[in-house]
């Protein structure tokens, strides 16, 4: 009876929290926080070709200081011949961590901020959380960059993949909402409509993001997939020794009446 | 002939040699094969060794930590991703570490829960309890110190929160702050010192009041799901009549209670260590920032039910007090039950019910201690701290008043 | 006076001993492994090893005659330009060595040479005198006053007096016994030394 007092006492205390889980936040939930990369870790090539990404586009102004060019050929089957052409920037050795060239005070004085190191945004921020950044710039003439962004307000980064999204202007909705007993206005987005196209198409953007954010999760644990592929073995051990105490366990207590 | 010293007698070669100098077979023959525990325990009993089994799994993946990791401010998270990318396993031990710190609280508070139940706090086992309690204000001394030492931005901050709690002492309080950060903000000389104290000071006082639990449950002996004493019935040959020897009996089951919880161990350490961002938080993948407040400052989950009562009171003081007290009023426990029984399946209704609800309030304050501090869930932080209090201040009253069944002569036990 | 709890006589002893040297044997196995990644992380770090990368140093910049001393794996490589004139003289004090053709020594199949060398210009060496490790002094200079007329060039070790000629080769009279010691080298083009990769096979 003990038992399963504390279980419904459990099951009411689960209910309850859970419910609770939507009550706070900050602002209303849209639809593109629900954009998910779709990104597979143990898929080589997509991990290529965001490697190849991240070299052409990123690795200018933001560095993967935890990373080298070495154990990043090696675990993506990139060939040495490949990795010098595909990977290095001039003037760096194989066995270099991957620094970008741009200096922290050149980056702070010409953007505002100095380029933040990616070597962990994945692990801080998400995967989500960067495909979505790199998904939802659009056209504000009222910010220096002529770009802002819904994830990243008012973020100092430019829109570099411009080329390739195209730009795309941002509808929203005014929507009056009464706070505390005061009238409140709130900008909430409703969609977006391309201003002017880019060489990718919308699913081709996808996919390129995709591969580009599947390679900075990489770049965050680089040996994910060597643990989870050793984890099943050690699981099944761990149920071999377990199995032979428990049989073991059994066969000692039957003298215990 | 002293026949009563002679401890080699049938004893050959090396046994021989090593008996005549350390009492080895004394031991093994007088505190585990004559240590007589009863037989009846269930799956609560299981979390003591696991606890132990825990702590040298700490002590071993935290040494070779020590061999890579740099408690500077300067070297202290790039060392923490170097082990992790660089030095050969290193992401292994790494992850030993951090999902240790939470089993060994799991395994810590379903320990203490088992107590709970049972009553295993209650005379003549109240200095057992006590140090148990110590176990567990060291536990927490030991894991608060250890977060801050990867330099994220949690560790940080959290830290920041933490000691600046010490500044409501009244009086002392500011200057207790600085001279336990040794600065005039969290700083290199605090993380240094947290270094020292976690490697170092900690583990041996850890180690102490492990050995002198042990010592005081050796003394007492083993209580039980029933709460009988069981040296209250003895055979002939004065063995307790539901005791059974600890070895081999309890030493192959503990054995198979370490295989199931490394394989929900291995399988968190392999498959999801950070679970979900609560065994490694998401905001301390980036390094320490003074200038930048993670969103949410929270504890890690094993003490977010105190920081959810500490949140729960409008004055920071007050707040600090509380959390005190939460913890404080565990030590009073054996001399709050004034039931006539010690077992909660042999107690009345009230006592069931309010064991239950103390676990929903704990439960439920260790979630609100994740969630921001607004709306809602301050108000059903005030509610929970209230229940969770209840539960003790009102015990002496429920327990005094309540219809128990009888205690049984002899434990229930099915083979 | 019986034990209630002690192992009853029809307790199968057979089984118990099979299926505790089981879970032993199985466990013994898991602690094996558990101990592996504990020693292993004792390896040289993957920055260690990206440190102790082959080093490559363009030769053409050494004039005749010049030494520089380089770090490679925390050690320090000589690395000497010798001259012809220079080369020209380590033939002739064969009797004043103790290990002539290099038969006792440390050094690479393709340094087992008069020269010591791949090419012979270029001599590269341990900077550890093989007595007890201090660092020999450079002494180029034929018949240099400080070590004697028929001095024909080359090391001279300030610890304990040890002398190596120009192919880094030990004289009689040293508490040295074997001649200075040949990392592994390559040259990756005429100009281009490459100290840490063998001449011969892959990298050290």
């Amino acid at each position: 009876m003990r038992k399963s007092v504390v279980i419904a006492a459990l099951g009411l205390a689960l209910a309850l929290t859970s419910s609770l889980g939507f009550a706070a936040g900050s602002g209303p939930h849209a639809a593109w926080m629900d954009w998910k990369p779709g990104n597979d870790v143990s898929n080589i090539a997509s991990l290529q070709r965001g490697a190849a990404n991240f070299m052409g586009y990123c690795a200018g102004c933001h560095s993967l200081k935890y990373n080298r060019y070495s154990r990043v050929a090696a675990d993506l089957n990139i060939p040495e011949e490949q990795m010098e052409k595909l990977l290095l920037l001039p003037g760096t050795k194989k066995g270099d961590y991957m620094i970008s060239p741009m200096q922290a005070v050149d980056g702070e004085a010409w953007f505002g901020k100095a380029p933040p190191d990616l070597s962990l945004i994945t692990r801080s921020k998400g995967s989500d959380y960067v495909f979505q950044f790199l998904k939802t710039f659009y056209v504000d003439p009222k910010h220096p960059n002529g770009t802002n962004n819904l994830a990243l307000p008012g973020t100092a980064m430019p829109h570099v993949l411009s080329a390739l999204q195209g730009l795309q202007e941002a509808k929203f909705e005014t929507v009056e909402k009464t706070v505390d007993g005061a009238k409140v206005s709130e900008s909430h987005w409703q969609s977006f409509e391309l201003a002017s196209p880019g060489q990718l198409s919308a699913e081709e953007y996808d996919a390129f993001l995709r591969d580009t954010v599947n390679f900075l999760e990489y770049a965050g644990e680089p040996y994910k997939a060597k643990r989870q592929s050793l984890g099943v073995w050690v699981i099944l051990f761990l149920l071999v020794f377990t199995g032979f105490a428990y049989l073991l366990k059994r066969e000692y207590w039957k003298d215990v009446k | 002939m002293a026949a009563s010293t002679d401890t080699t007698a049938g004893k050959t070669g090396f046994r021989a040699w090593l008996n005549k100098r350390l009492p080895v077979d004394e031991f093994v023959d007088s505190q585990l094969i004559g240590y007589f525990a009863p037989k009846n325990f269930n799956l609560w009993y299981f979390f003591g060794s696991l606890a132990l089994l825990v702590f040298v799994i700490q002590i071993l993946s935290g040494i070779f930590l020590t061999m890579h990791y740099k408690p500077s401010e300067a070297m202290a998270f790039d060392s923490v991703e170097y082990i992790m990318r660089e030095v050969e396993w290193g992401w292994l031990i790494r992850y030993l570490h951090s999902t240790g710190a939470s089993f060994f609280f799991i395994v810590v508070y379903l320990h203490m829960f088992r107590a709970l139940m049972y009553g295993s706090y209650r005379a003549p086992r109240e200095l057992l309890w006590i140090l148990g309690m110590l176990l567990y204000l060291a536990l927490m001394a030991e894991a608060f110190m250890g977060y801050v030492l990867p330099w994220g931005n949690m560790s940080y901050w959290g830290a920041q929160v933490i000691v600046t709690l010490f500044g409501t002492i009244p009086v002392i309080g500011p200057g207790i702050v600085e001279w336990i950060r040794g600065d005039y903000g969290i700083a290199d000389s605090t993380l240094n010192r947290f270094f020292a104290l976690h490697v170092i000071a900690v583990p041996f006082a850890i180690a102490f009041l492990i050995l002198m639990h042990l010592v005081a449950l050796r003394q007492t002996g083993s209580n039980n799901p029933d709460g009988i004493e069981i040296k209250a019935k003895t055979g002939a040959d004065g063995k307790p009549l539901d005791g059974i020897p600890f070895h081999p009996y309890y030493t192959v089951k503990d054995i198979v209670g370490v295989g199931v919880f490394l394989l929900f161990f291995c399988g968190v350490i392999f498959f999801v260590p950070t679970f979900g961002g609560l065994f490694l938080e998401k905001p301390n993948f980036e390094p320490a920032n003074a200038l930048s407040t993670p969103e949410h400052i929270a504890p890690v989950w094993y003490f977010t039910a105190f920081y959810a009562m500490l949140r729960a009171v409008p004055d920071q003081q007050m707040g600090a007090l509380l959390m005190l007290l939460a913890i404080v009023v565990l030590f009073f426990l054996p001399w709050l039950d004034r039931s006539p029984v010690k077992s909660i399946r042999y107690k009345g209704w009230i006592s069931k019910l309010a064991l239950a609800l103390f676990v929903v309030a704990f439960v439920a304050l260790s979630y609100l201690g994740l969630q921001p501090a607004d709306g809602l869930y301050v108000i059903l932080a005030r509610i929970f701290t209230a229940v969770y209090f209840a539960f003790f201040i009102l015990m002496p009253w429920y327990t005094s008043i309540e219809t128990c069944k009888p205690a049984p002569e002899r434990v229930s036990y099915h083979a | 006076m019986s034990d209630e709890n002690a192992t009853p006589d029809d307790a199968d002893l057979s089984r118990r001993k099979f299926l505790t040297v089981a879970t032993a044997a199985t466990g013994a196995v898991g602690a094996a492994f558990t101990l592996v990644p504990f020693i292993a992380s004792w390896k040289p770090s993957e920055r260690a090893r990206a440190l102790g990368a082959p080093l490559e140093i363009d030769v053409s910049k050494l004039e005749p005659g010049q030494m520089i001393t380089k770090s490679w794996r925390k050690q320090p490589i000589y690395v000497v330009r010798r001259t012809p004139e220079s080369l020209a003289k380590l033939g002739g004090h064969d009797g004043n060595l103790k290990d002539p053709k290099s038969e006792a020594s440390d050094q690479p199949a393709y340094a087992k040479n008069d020269m010591r060398s791949l090419k012979p210009e270029v001599l590269v060496l341990y900077a550890a005198c093989t007595h007890l490790g201090c660092l020999p002094k450079q002494f180029f200079t034929v018949a240099d006053p400080a070590m004697g007329a028929d001095w024909p060039g080359g090391f001279f070790c300030p610890c304990h007096g040890s002398r190596f000629d120009l192919a880094g080769r030990v004289f009689n009279g040293s508490p040295a016994s074997a001649n200075l010691r040949v990392p592994p080298h390559k040259f990756e083009s005429d100009t281009m030394l490459v100290i840490g990769v063998d001449a011969t096979q892959g990298a050290a």
